[in-house]
């Protein structure tokens, strides 16, 4: 059971500065050129709490764009290779959404099944999510049908709900309380606010549109939905759940190095064999494929779903594609 | 670092290269560091990934068999640049290797039966494997025929092997070449894999059979397997996706909520037949 407190609104920039002491980068929410994104700060009064979303996910914090995970020397024939440790930072985010704080679950079903992905894992370990619930919703959001809520707190350490006056602060893990517990003062007794959040009523089931996708493979409609997809994949770079990638090299003739890159389904190349073969050649099975990976096969694989009903795909999308729209067409049988 | 790096390979230096048709060589490989010798084993079937360091990975099946220790070998076509780059390697020269990843060819539950292998071109490699270990284990089957065919003579893969096998009176080898493929001192038949099929007309009683090939050939073949009358169960095939991290995570391979790299690339055809035909 959390234990909740009251965090005053002065009182965010004493935690903040609390986590700074204690030697954690933190990464929240700021306004720049009118575009909301995660940055460094170092007090409460550069968190901009006020916009709905950050058009990127927090995924990067453990799961980077680009990320070394070998290095090599060539001298003739020979290789010189040399391990590499991952860069973790200790890391707070705050302010980020409770679909933002889910995403991580999915990161974390795929990194560590069977094996265990050392660099997602050293960063995960030092990371630590204070969340803030949602007050509001917009037409892209749908947390509530895929088993969150605006005021969720699964994938959170702390969640903030704003209240008159501050914060409700459910401290939601062993680790959430350790960061309260830097500045007890901040975190005081629970006035017995009544937590209010934004009212997302469920547009669609999703164990009912898990169990639609079992029987609509071959229906036209992927073919309908994807007619104006780009194939661009910036629905997978701005996803929180989304976790494809791709190893390439990068070396000149003496020194090279392996990086681990973001990669998306959603490209022709993807699935590409070398034999010029390609078992997802149209963007329609391509564009399917995102929707049972997310929604069928998740839950077949690792018993949740890989979508956390953001929107952000939505927003992001150049042509206008609404995955909530389509997952409602689908979810009718 | 208190986790292994899943990614990072071990080096392997070219102990032989064998040029077995154009474009086509094979590598056989043992470990630079003996800790890692000693320590590594592979059941048939299974493949890894092989670095040629400056250009990155490519896939390919252990083409040989479990039962030759001390190296490994794997056979590959120049098609891209990593491929390229690997056939530039002489002997003596270090390359990558990550693995053994995946599943394997079941060879325990066949025993007492008869094998029919039934490969072409550059999908011989996977079959290789299996055919070495279960010549080695040769008590364990009845009959085993061996169907192989390639565009043409020259580039049929594992000629000596092929002589070899021919040699032995346990095995029922049977080579052919596409129409148009032939030399005119090819002795072998001239014809498409599965109508040589049909027409060797294998029987399906007790019988595994084993099939890779190009998708087209894979194709045109099963139906052959079922109209002699095997049964799903007892046709195995490999499946060859895209793969990059062999270990489940990168989801290139996604087949349904398979992962190639995981849960294949060895299936039955009625494993293949529950997935959607993404391969």
């Amino acid at each position: 059971m959390a234990e909740t407190r009251f965090l005053p609104s002065e009182s965010l920039d004493t935690f903040v500065k609390a986590l700074r002491r204690d030697g954690r980068r933190v990464l929240a929410p700021t306004a720049r050129d009118g575009r909301a994104e995660l940055n460094p700060v170092e007090a409460a009064a550069e968190i901009d709490l006020e916009g709905l979303q950050t058009a990127l996910s927090a995924k990067e914090t453990v799961f980077p764009k680009v990320e070394r995970i070998l290095e090599y020397s060539l001298s003739g024939g020979g290789v010189d290779l040399r391990d590499v440790a991952p860069k973790a930072e200790p890391t707070v985010l705050l302010g980020v959404r409770p679909c933002d704080a889910a995403g991580f679950g999915a990161l974390d079903a795929v990194f560590n099944w069977d094996t265990r992905d050392r660099f997602f894992n050293a960063r995960r370990e030092a990371l630590a999510i204070v969340a803030v619930a949602c007050t509001r919703a917009d037409d892209a959001c749908f947390c509530t049908s895929v088993g969150g809520g605006p005021g969720s707190t699964a994938g959170s350490d702390i969640l903030l709900t704003p209240v008159q006056g501050g914060f409700l602060a459910e401290l939601v893990t062993e680790k959430g309380a350790a960061l309260a517990a830097l500045c007890p003062d901040a975190f005081r007794p629970d006035p017995g606010l009544e937590k209010k959040v934004a009212d997302l009523p469920m547009a669609f089931d999703h164990a009912a549109l898990t169990a639609s996708l079992q029987g609509r493979f071959e229906d036209p409609l992927w073919e309908r939905q994807s007619l104006r997809c780009l194939g661009c994949g910036a629905c997978a770079f701005v996803c929180p759940s989304c976790v494809c990638f791709d190893l390439v090299e990068e070396a000149d003739a003496r020194e090279g190095r392996r990086l681990r890159t973001w990669d998306t389904c959603g490209t022709a190349l993807f699935t590409l064999h070398a034999s010029g073969h390609n078992p997802r050649e149209s963007q329609a099975q391509r564009w399917r494929q995102r929707v049972y990976h997310k929604f069928s096969y998740y839950p077949e694989r690792y018993g949740r779903l890989g979508c956390v009903g953001c929107g952000k795909c939505t927003r992001a999308c150049p042509v206008d594609m609404d995955l909530q729209e389509h997952l409602l067409e689908a979810a009718q049988a | 670092m208190s986790e292994t790096n899943i990614y990072l390979p071990h080096l392997m230096r070219i102990a032989k290269v064998t040029r077995e048709a154009p474009g086509v060589k094979t590598f056989r490989l043992e470990f630079v560091d003996q800790a890692a010798a000693d320590a590594f084993d592979f059941q048939t079937g299974q493949f890894g990934l092989y670095s040629a360091f400056g250009e990155g990975e490519s896939t390919f099946c252990i083409a040989s068999s479990p039962t030759r220790k001390g190296y490994i070998e794997c056979t590959f076509r120049e098609v891209g640049r990593v491929t390229a780059a690997l056939a530039d390697k002489e002997e003596g020269d270090v390359v990558g290797f990550r693995g053994p990843y995946g599943n394997r060819f079941p060879i325990e539950q066949w025993k007492g039966k008869s094998l029919v292998f039934v490969a072409g071109g550059i999908a011989l490699p996977p079959l290789r494997s299996v055919i070495w270990n279960c010549l080695d284990l040769r008590d364990w089957f009845k009959d085993i025929t061996i169907v192989y065919g390639a565009r043409s003579v020259a580039d049929l893969v594992y000629k000596h092997e092929l002589a070899e096998w021919e040699a032995r009176p346990d095995v029922n080898l049977v080579v052919t070449v596409d129409p148009g493929g032939e030399t005119p001192d090819w002795k072998g038949k001239v014809g498409f894999v599965p109508p040589v099929v049909e027409a060797l007309a294998p029987s399906p009683a007790d019988t595994v059979a084993l099939v890779c090939g190009p998708p087209i050939m894979i194709k045109l073949t099963l139906p052959v397997l079922a109209k002699l009358g095997f049964q799903p169960d007892a046709i195995y095939t490999t499946l060859e996706n895209r793969m990059k991290c062999g270990l489940g995570k990168c989801g290139r391979c996604n087949t349904g909520s398979s992962y190639v790299c995981k849960d294949g690339p060895v299936y039955t055809l009625a494993q293949l037949n529950a997935l959607p035909a993404e391969y």
